[in-house]
């Protein structure tokens, strides 16, 4: 919403600008849109985010309990369906072992335990996104803030985006998904069968100035902030500290980067 | 002119029944897939294209194939092919309807399929691809009918039309052109991302159209007193053109094997071994591109020796040659793509029988349509004849 706001007023200004007011005052017809403007609270974080990031730090991932409670939060309230079958299953966020995570990058020395690993996965909200490329529709989009995200009433279906993405991050809805949701949460729209879906970077909890539910549910595994802003925790962790992210061969510029070994460079 | 096809022999109404079949059966599929969602196809998160949109693929090459008998005929004047061209621009008509369907049936939500339309994309290959293919379907239909017609009445067709003839020629190459770039611009699927898909697709397009338009041309002669090739000098100039396309056809495909092996990059090789000989155990495709190889150069052999003169190993020759470019484009090269995947993990798709029955009747639609368009052609010829 802050968006179109936003939008609104820089046209309304472009129409000031051009002397298109007619017979109002310039300055009358500003003071009146930002009045009526502001009648609408502006949510807290919505507009300060320009570059969503987030920072895996592997450290903090030591037992099964740790990656189950991170991916439970996202189910639960994105209203996840659990399906039984792995071909039709619906995957926001994730794990895998670091052969297949970053499967370019294998490495027969690995020992045991770094191989065991497990990866946090999810959609990486690229800078270059392949899939917002691909999508015919425009169901596919990045926002201001660097979100990655879906017009679920827009999608037609067509999985091009599923075939562009280079990371998997993506599902679609091959059946009704509702009857395999386990906790509904009304707050959160569900999905419809033939429509693809991911991770959409928690924007309604950003907009309330909250953190990623992921995020939350990590303590503090999971980094999330704004890359633009010097001043920020991953801003300082990817600038000063070793991390990798997977596949940077194809240019999309992932926004996940995981700091392994959660050491400083080498 | 559409009432010609109104009236025929038994053995016609018997195919037109046998085709009507199909459709039923499968369009009663389609709708248990309408309200279930394609959950009831093979495809899965993984392999997230199937055997829809290979036939899409492989059928845009057959409609785009019109050309290698509109360009000789119309720009060079290569007066043989004057009986064979208008069999060319009904099959592509026929084959572009069974893409927009193949695109129809494979899509989520398709109520909605209008939504590339109306919110068009301009980075997005697929918004493109609509374009050429309807576009594609516009010139075919008014080029054929209309010359058609003109024959009927005993003149020459209207000038207008020969802008929209010469303008058939560069669109046929965009449609498959277009339709490769849909894969090959995709990172992270290293088997379609490269630089040679465009010019492989053409060139397998180019073996397999022409293939199948000699086989139909072939039944024509057979269940008519029309001979599309009377002088019999076309077939054998157009088994030149396929000769030609499929050895470039396996020219670029050892391109792209040799890339991948001799640079011994993993991404490169793995969806060869996949389709080859396998990938830990999984090989589902690896008999279906043995054969594919195998038709491929009996095909080539047959076509190269005199045996292309052979009324009885013609056919057989051509039907390889379709056949093992069905398998290259219509199976594997789509499956394969997403093998393995972005985990480097195997995952297998198997089609299931309710989405078998609905590729059926599509190629039924098709070639119904087919059927149709060519009776009509085939009586405006034997009154001419008459
Ligand atoms: S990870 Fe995939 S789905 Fe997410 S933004 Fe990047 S390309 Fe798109
Ligand atoms: S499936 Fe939906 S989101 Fe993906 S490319 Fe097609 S229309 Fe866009």
């Amino acid at each position: 919403m802050s968006i179109n706001r936003r939008q609104f007023l820089k046209r309304a200004g472009a129409v000031t600008a051009l002397g298109l007011g007619g017979s109002f005052a310039t300055i009358g017809i500003g003071d009146r849109l930002a009045s009526a403007a502001s009648e609408y609270e502006e949510a807290p974080n919505a507009d300060k985010i320009k570059h969503w990031a987030m920072v895996v730090d592997m450290s903090k991932f030591k037992t099964e309990e740790d990656i189950n409670r991170v991916i439970q939060s996202c189910d639960k309230i994105h209203n996840i369906p659990q399906m039984d079958n792995s071909k039709d299953e619906i995957k926001w966020i994730w794990y895998d072992d670091y052969e297949h995570t970053f499967a370019d990058s294998e490495n027969e020395y690995l020992d045991e335990t770094m191989k065991k690993m497990p990866f946090i996965v999810m959609c990486n909200h690229c800078e270059n996104p392949a899939c917002v490329r691909a999508c015919p529709t425009g169901a596919t989009f990045k926002r201001e803030d660097g979100i990655v995200t879906m017009d679920f009433h827009r999608c037609i279906g067509c999985r091009f985006c599923m075939g562009a993405c280079p990371f998997g991050a993506r599902s679609f809805n091959f059946r009704d998904p509702r009857p395999f949701i386990k906790d509904f949460n009304p707050n959160f729209p569900t999905r419809t069968q033939g429509v693809v879906e991911k991770c959409l970077g928690c924007y309604e909890r950003l907009e309330n100035g909250e953190q990623p539910a992921c995020a939350e549910a990590s303590n503090g595994g999971l980094i999330f902030g704004d890359l633009s802003d010097q001043n920020s925790e991953v801003y300082k962790i990817v600038s000063t500290k070793f991390t990798i992210r997977r596949k940077t061969q194809f240019g999309t510029q992932p926004n996940v980067y995981y700091l392994v070994g959660g050491g400083d460079r080498a | 002119m559409l009432e010609k096809a109104l009236s025929g022999s038994k053995k016609y109404w018997a195919w037109i029944i046998f085709l009507l079949a199909v459709i039923a059966v499968g369009f009663f599929s389609y709708m248990r897939q309408f309200n279930y969602g394609l959950g009831l196809t093979g495809m899965s998160r993984d392999v997230s294209w199937g055997l829809y949109i290979a036939q899409f693929t492989f059928l845009v090459g057959v409609a785009a194939a019109a050309v290698m008998l509109v360009t000789p005929y119309y720009l060079h004047d290569f007066k043989r092919f004057g009986k064979m061209v208008i069999l060319a621009e009904f099959l592509a008509i026929g084959a572009v309807i069974m893409c927009i369907l193949f695109i129809f049936v494979d899509v989520g939500q398709p109520m909605r399929i209008l939504n590339v339309l109306l919110y068009p994309q301009l980075h997005s290959v697929m918004f493109y691809d609509m374009c050429v293919l309807c576009g594609y379907l516009a010139i075919n239909l008014i080029v054929g009918w209309t010359t058609l017609g003109a024959e009927r009445k005993g003149v020459h067709y209207p000038n207008w039309v020969k802008p929209i003839i010469y303008l058939s020629i560069p669109w046929a190459f965009s449609i498959h052109t277009v339709t490769a770039f849909l894969y090959a611009g995709l990172p992270g699927r290293s088997f379609w991302m490269s630089a040679i898909m465009a010019a492989r697709f053409l060139a397998s397009a180019f073996a397999a159209g022409p293939s199948l338009l000699i086989i139909l041309a072939l039944i024509v002669r057979k269940v008519s007193k029309f001979d599309p090739d009377p002088d019999r000098n076309a077939i054998p100039s157009l088994v030149k053109i396929i000769r030609y396309a499929m050895i470039a056809n396996v020219f670029f495909y050892l391109c792209e094997v040799f890339t991948a092996f001799y640079s011994n990059v993993p991404e490169e090789m793995a969806s060869f071994k996949y389709i080859f000989v396998g990938i830990d155990g999984h090989a589902t495709l690896v008999p279906w591109m043995w054969t594919a190889a195998f038709l491929a150069f009996l095909g080539i052999a047959l076509l190269v020796f005199p045996t292309r003169k052979n009324p009885v190993l013609l056919p057989i020759a051509l039907l390889s040659i379709y056949f093992a470019n069905w398998i290259d484009k219509g199976v594997v090269l789509i499956l394969a793509g997403f093998v393995p995947n972005s985990f480097d993990r195997v995952v297998d798709y198997i089609p299931t029988a309710n989405e078998i029955s609905i590729v059926l009747a599509v190629y039924a639609v098709g070639a119904l349509i087919v059927t149709v368009l060519y009776k009509v052609a085939i009586s405006v010829r034997e009154q001419q004849q008459a």
